[in-house]
């Protein structure tokens, strides 16, 4: 059945393609933001999406986590129809982890309240248990000593970590990324990037809207460029910033070079 | 105050100086203090240190001097001072006396901070009610979405005064069982309640929409189903941003309770009214009046403590 959740069994690490993609369509009013895009992500894979500011990343993220209806075209997740009619959004998106941009961690909570909040309340873990998973996940990635601070109390980079964890303790099957390291300050960008890091070598499915190309360029098996709503180019890494065959990659690239980004 | 064409060396030279040199605002030299804000927010009035404190003594002294005076040397000062501020009156009828036919203003208060407390409770739980009812976007719920707005208009448009009557003297009128048969105490807070939770769900309406989208975005996300979404992280937020505005509605409802009085409830001013029908003095009203203000000074002042510990939450946010 459609409404099926993806991955019917998260316990059991699915292959295959994790997220097929096919004529998505997506506008804000007269606006049209994507204008057909095809994409597949196989399991364990990381694809990176490149691309000027309004080229459509961050809506192709949000579509995906169903954050946004698409106007026409289908998403799978695992081989189950997500997008359409009939569909439980809310059991859709236990299976996929997103950050955003700007961190979006509930300031009226504690960093361990923020954690373990989604697992307790959607998946019905007792607290306790929610609880200690959550101080495992945090002293993973270093921020035990933060699990009583309230998120103003907490750097950029501190932030962006914990939200995170705060996806991961959901268990996802498959992050998104959307831009995590725009809204921080150079020297916190990396403490962030290692994180993903991590992530990539455990095997996790990431789909990552990125403005750092030296870091596309290490971890993404495959990199997409996107202009005005449609997939230019998408190739290796080594293949995309090396030798883009598109003459509009070509001179996003070179607009990124003579900026001293890469 | 006469030093002010002298320039002093000032001991700090930024003390007192939003974010300007002291010798560059305006191009010549000011004195320090003349742009202070103390880093209190944005004060009309405001100098530092032992000399505003000087001044600010010495002008009270001099303001409320003349108005005193102006009140002693008016042609009727006397019989002003007699009717309204006789010493004896404001006791007898703070005390009240039954066997000549008034009340107790003091014992009458009572009355009224028991409709506020009931009324209170009702109107914060039915304000959320609308206010949810007139957020949602659930097609099924178009009706009701429409009865409430209407509500809102109705309520807030009619003086407060007229539907106490309304339901004061309808309601017995429509001789239906137990509704019918209810003290005009209980109509007067049933006017109060369907009146302020109208102006009360506008402002939990403000309240919602101060949240930001993206939080909802996060924890719709995370997989929180809408419910869930609202009750842990949209409304602790919501709720946060507007209590200065609601505790604002508070004080302004705990005078208003002094209306139900004409249904001939016995609260504090119509005991008051009572007390100068009977001995033709207005003293008690005075007596009213102290005990209001005494009610209602105390959550001002808590209040502004709330608003000034959320703006510095703020700048300090900001400030990272």
């Amino acid at each position: 059945m459609s409404a099926s959740p993806p991955g019917a069994d998260p316990g059991a690490a699915p292959g295959g393609e994790a997220v097929r993609i096919e004529g998505l369509h997506k506008s804000f009013g007269e606006n049209e933001v994507l204008k057909g895009i095809d994409l597949a992500v196989a399991s364990h894979e990381v694809v990176c999406l490149i691309g000027a500011s309004g080229s459509g990343k961050s809506t192709l993220l949000r579509c995906i986590n169903l954050l946004e209806p698409v106007n026409a075209g289908t998403v799978w997740l695992w081989g189950s129809r997500i997008t359409g009619p009939g569909i439980d959004q809310n059991k859709v998106r236990r299976y996929i982890g997103i950050v955003f941009q700007s961190f979006n961690l509930f300031p009226h909570m504690t960093v361990l309240r923020n954690v373990t909040l989604a697992p307790a309340k959607v998946l019905g873990m007792p607290q306790g248990e929610a609880t200690e998973e959550a101080r495992a996940l945090l002293s993973r990635f270093g921020l035990l000593d933060k699990a009583d601070e309230y998120p103003d109390r907490l750097s950029g980079g501190q932030q962006q970590r914990v939200a995170i964890v705060r996806a991961l303790a959901m268990k996802p099957q498959i992050m998104l990324l959307d831009e995590v390291t725009s809204a921080l300050d150079p020297e916190l960008v990396s403490e962030v990037l290692d994180v993903i890091r991590e992530l990539a070598a455990g095997g996790m499915t990431m789909l990552i809207a990125t403005h750092e190309m030296g870091f596309a360029r290490d971890i993404a098996r495959r990199v997409c460029f996107l202009e005005e709503g449609r997939i230019i180019e998408d190739a290796p890494p080594a293949e995309l910033f090396s030798n883009p065959r598109d003459e509009r990659t070509q001179r996003f690239l070179r607009r990124i070079v003579d900026a001293g980004r890469m | 105050m006469d030093d002010a064409q002298q320039p002093e060396p000032p001991v700090d030279p930024l003390a007192g100086l939003a974010g300007a040199s002291p010798r560059t605002v305006g191009g010549a030299w000011q004195p320090p203090g003349t742009f202070a804000s103390g880093g209190r927010g944005p004060k009309l009035f405001s100098a530092e240190g032992r000399r505003g404190t000087v001044i600010s003594t010495v002008s009270t002294i001099i303001v409320l001097g003349a108005l005193v005076a102006i009140f002693l040397l008016a042609p009727g000062a006397h019989a002003v001072e007699h009717a309204f501020l006789s010493p004896s009156h404001m006791w007898a009828a703070f005390i009240g006396n039954p066997q000549q036919g008034y009340y107790s203003v003091g014992a009458a208060i009572l009355l009224n901070i028991k409709m506020f407390l009931v009324a209170e409770v009702f109107i914060l739980a039915f304000a959320l009610a609308i206010a949810l009812v007139r957020q949602s976007t659930h097609p099924a719920l178009f009706p009701i979405r429409v009865i409430s707005t209407g509500y809102v208009d109705f309520f807030r448009g009619v003086p407060l005064i007229l539907v106490i009557f309304a339901i004061g003297l309808g309601v017995p009128a429509l001789n239906l069982p137990v509704v019918s048969n209810q003290s005009n105490a209980v109509y007067g807070v049933t006017a109060l309640v369907l009146s302020y939770s109208a102006y009360v769900s506008e402002v939990y309406r403000a309240g919602l929409n101060s949240v930001h989208q993206s939080q909802v975005a996060a924890a719709r996300s995370l997989g929180l189903p809408q419910r869930t979404a609202l009750r842990y992280v949209i409304l602790p937020q919501a709720v946060r941003n507007i209590i200065p505005p609601l505790l604002n509605d508070f004080i302004s409802l705990q005078k208003d309770t002094a209306l139900v009085g004409i249904l001939g409830t016995i609260e504090a001013n119509k005991a008051a009214d009572i007390y100068s029908e009977q001995v033709f003095n207005f003293s008690s009203f005075t007596v009213a009046a102290i005990l209001f203000l005494i009610l209602t000074i105390p959550l001002a002042r808590f209040t502004d403590r709330l608003i000034e510990r959320d703006r510095r939450r703020r700048l300090a946010g900001a400030a990272q």
